[in-house]
Formats: structure tokens, C-alpha cells, sequence
């Protein structure tokens, strides 16, 4: 699962600070990502490429960690013991991915600990929708149904980018995904075509979550100089509006295949241009939680700082204190 | 917007959600090292580079990778090796690699005979 498209970028907003880099080595930075070659950790690469890609994997890998927690807690609940063998291993596979990420982001110089450190404190977000509570089971299936879903779209987007770690990690990440949005889109369809309690259940929890699912890829992108400069250099590969169209026109119709509603009247293709109408979102309330006013954010970070309280005497026990990091070669 | 935790973990634990961020902060000899990891899928097959893990000690690199790589599908044998082991070339150096004279003769295809036995036969048939 689970990352976003959208990059919280507070210095995004300031205007961007103009490093100087050689313009020889830029040009043929730019000219090898022209040619499709893949960037490797030992390259060399401009400040601000290797900033926004450490900013945009270090989201992603946290998204991961944050994101098994509304599902964790349904794996005591989960109803029969095919169903938590399947919730457990798509809770596995999510941490795998943080740590495949975790992995990636090193080789371009911020230590884990750095970059756990930054999600405990606050400085380095995750994505958005897991501040919201995972109320009732059919809730796990909105989540590994359409959240997974819309995570595919954006990291295959990804996958084609231009930094071979990163690529390498979203390759694997890929595949493992599909199973979780098999799995969440079996659970989907057991509730959608269940009894009247089961379907008005995954009906209830669509109607939550279809507003965080809108929020997903972000607002609009602001075509700015620092955005265009991020899709010459393949660290963005798609406008979050792209994406966002492309989940609709994908697996709308799945929702409405099994005679659910989405709670937004406003929501219809347009027969002429393919492309979706929408409702406003309320993206004064996807503001307001990024600033840690969500429903879930002050426990989900809470419970992080536990298991890392909690896991201190074990790493501390392993630790040899003889034993020097070595950055990995990804 | 705060709402009543519905995760068990908060509310057996009974954790503060609001405390400060202290006394939790990780120090860089935390930090485990990392190791390369060699995944083989049948019996006879090469070990194949997979990617990494960051463990503590080479005992837990192959715990770790047991439980990053070989999750599913096919798995015979597993390597890890510690990263600071690989000696690895630069790409910058990728010229060491260019050959300027040509290298036909280390080429099956640059051996070809049979226009001489051709020839020798035909000889052999006119005379």
C-alpha cells in the first residue's frame, strides 16, 4: 500500500531556494533520465533531486508502518481464520514495504533512525487517509479494497521513474499489492452481496471513507517551476489529477457493479471527455488533518512511539557496539 | 475531531496519546548495519541479489531475510552478506570497461571455416 500522492512539502511553499549546481552535470544528469537510464546511489545527482526523493520515500515508507495499524487491530476480529491468516499477512507485507523503503531512502544519505526519529516528532508525515478509524470489519474492506487500489495506481506510476532503488523497492511492492486489493476486493464483494445488515455495513463504510479515498492523490497540482523540474527529472511521473481520474474511471464501476452508492451526487463521467466530475472533496478538512487534527493522528503516532519504547531493551541487547553502518548498495 | 481510540493496543496499554515527544529519541548507535541479500529459488539455481535488510547481526541478516524475501513463492537457500564486504566499482569508472581494439576473436562467430572446406572440396572434385 499506501503511497500517496501527495508529498507534504512544507518547503515546497517557500520559494525555492536556488542551489548551485554545476550546469555541465546537470545537463548531463538530465540527459541520461532522457535517455530512460536509471539513477544509482553512488551517481551523482542535483541537491534538489536527492531531497525531494529522500522527502517523497521516507513519507511513503512511514505511510506503510502507519497504515498497518487501522488494519492490525482487526486481525483479532477478523471473521474466520482464512480471513486473519490473509489480514495478517497483507499487515506483514506492509511492514516489509516500509522496510524495503526505509532501505531505499538510505542509500541516499538519511539514516533510519533520522528518518524514524522525523515521523515520532512530527517533522515527517505519512499519508493522510490512516488518520481516520477503521470502525467495523467492513471497513478493512474499503481499505484493502480502494485505498491499496488507489496505492497501485500511484506507486505502478512511480515504478517507471528515475531513481533505480526506489524503482527496484516499488517493483516488489507492486506485486505483493495486488494480493492485498484481491483480498480486500473479496471481502468487498462477500458484504456487498451478503445479507442486508452486511451490505448496509460496507454501504456505511464506504460512505466514510469515500471523502479521505478523494484526498488521496492530493489537491491539484500548482504547476509550478518546482513541479515541472520534478517530472523533467522522473521523480513525479503523474499529475495527482491524472491519478486521481484514472483510479475513478478504474474501479468506480466496481462499486457500482454491486449496486453501492457513493455518498457524492455530484460524482459522473462525462460522456464527451471521459473524464470524471466530482463534488468538492472538503479540502479544508484534508488541511486541517495534515496539521494533526484528524480523528486518529495523535494515537497512531502514540502507539508508534510505544512499540518503539517497547522494542529498546531488544535492540539494545543485539546491539554490537563493534559493528559500523555501512550505507546499503540497493 | 478526536474521536474515543477503537484500537485495542491504545486502550489496554492505556497510552497517553498527548505525551510529549522524549526521552524516545533514536541515537545513531541504534543504528543496525545492513546486509545484501542472495535468494535462491530451486536446488542448482544461481543465488540471486534481492535486496537488503538491517539487522543487528548476521544471524538475525538471515532471520530478517527469511522474513523479507521468502515470504512466498519458492525459496531453497538464502545468503546474506554484510555490505561493507562488497567491494563494488564506481559507475564513474564505467571507461575501464570500453575496448577500443576489436574483440572478434573472442567470438564464436569470428571463426568461420566453412567458405575454406567449401573451396578444398570443390578442389578436390576438379582435379
Amino acid at each position: 500500500m499506501y503511497g500517496g500522492g501527495y508529498i507534504h512539502d512544507s518547503e515546497g511553499k517557500k520559494a525555492p531556494e536556488q542551489l548551485q549546481e554545476d550546469p555541465a552535470l546537470l545537463a548531463a544528469f538530465q540527459a541520461r533520465i532522457d535517455r530512460g537510464e536509471k539513477i544509482e546511489p553512488r551517481d551523482w545527482m542535483p541537491q534538489a533531486y536527492r531531497k525531494q526523493l529522500i522527502r517523497m520515500i521516507e513519507q511513503h515508507a512511514h505511510s506503510e508502518i502507519i497504515g498497518a495499524l487501522p488494519e492490525g487491530t482487526w486481525i483479532t476480529r477478523a471473521p474466520g481464520f482464512r480471513r486473519k491468516l490473509a489480514l495478517m499477512a497483507k499487515v506483514q507485507d506492509e511492514v516489509g514495504h516500509a522496510q524495503l523503503l526505509y532501505s531505499a531512502a538510505e542509500t541516499l544519505g538519511k539514516s533510519r533512525e533520522d528518518m524514524i526519529n522525523d515521523l515520532l516528532n512530527g517533522k515527517s508525515k505519512y499519508s493522510n487517509v490512516f488518520n481516520y478509524p477503521a470502525k467495523t470489519w467492513a471497513d478493512i474492506a474499503v481499505i484493502g479494497f480502494l485505498i491499496d487500489a488507489a496505492a497501485i495506481v500511484n506507486q505502478v506510476a512511480n515504478s517507471k521513474g528515475s531513481y533505480g532503488p526506489y524503482c527496484r523497492a516499488l517493483e516488489r511492492i507492486c506485486y505483493e499489492e495486488s494480493f492485498h486489493l484481491k483480498q480486500g476486493h473479496s471481502i468487498f464483494v462477500y458484504l456487498a452481496t451478503g445479507t442486508a445488515v452486511q451490505r448496509s455495513m460496507v454501504q456505511d463504510a464506504l460512505n466514510r471513507w469515500w471523502k479521505p479515498i478523494m484526498h488521496f492523490f492530493g489537491p491539484s497540482d500548482v504547476m509550478s517551476q518546482h513541479t515541472e523540474q520534478l517530472m523533467r527529472w522522473k521523480v513525479k511521473m503523474a499529475s495527482n489529477d491524472d491519478m486521481r481520474q484514472q483510479f475513478l474511471n478504474m474501479y468506480v464501476p466496481k462499486i457500482w457493479e454491486v449496486g453501492l452508492t457513493l455518498p457524492d451526487t455530484a460524482l459522473s463521467k462525462d460522456p464527451e471527455t471521459g473524464k470524471w466530475n466530482f463534488g468538492d472533496p472538503d479540502w479544508d478538512e484534508f488541511y486541517e488533518v495534515i496539521k494533526g487534527n484528524g480523528p486518529c493522528n495523535s494515537e497512531r503516532i502514540a502507539v508508534r512511539k510505544a512499540s518503539e519504547q517497547n522494542g529498546r531493551w531488544v535492540r539494545a541487547a543485539l546491539h554490537k557496539a563493534d559493528e559500523r553502518y555501512t550505507i546499503p548498495l540497493a | 475531531m478526536k474521536i474515543q481510540s477503537l484500537d485495542p493496543r491504545v486502550n489496554r496499554l492505556a497510552l497517553d496519546a498527548e505525551s510529549p515527544y522524549e526521552n524516545n529519541v533514536l541515537q545513531q548507535e541504534d543504528h543496525f548495519q545492513t546486509y545484501q541479500v542472495f535468494h535462491q529459488k530451486k536446488r542448482g539455481d544461481k543465488h540471486i541479489c534481492v535486496g537488503i535488510v538491517h539487522a543487528p547481526s548476521d544471524e538475525m541478516a538471515l532471520v530478517f531475510a527469511k522474513e523479507q524475501f521468502a515470504r512466498r513463492g519458492e525459496t531453497v537457500n538464502l545468503w546474506v552478506v554484510n555490505t561493507r564486504h562488497v567491494l563494488a566499482m564506481d559507475y564513474d569508472d564505467t571507461d575501464i570497461f570500453s575496448t577500443t581494439t576489436e574483440k572478434i576473436y573472442r567470438d564464436p562467430a569470428g571463426y568461420k571455416v566453412n567458405d575454406k572446406i567449401d573451396a578444398y572440396k570443390k578442389s578436390q572434385i576438379d582435379v
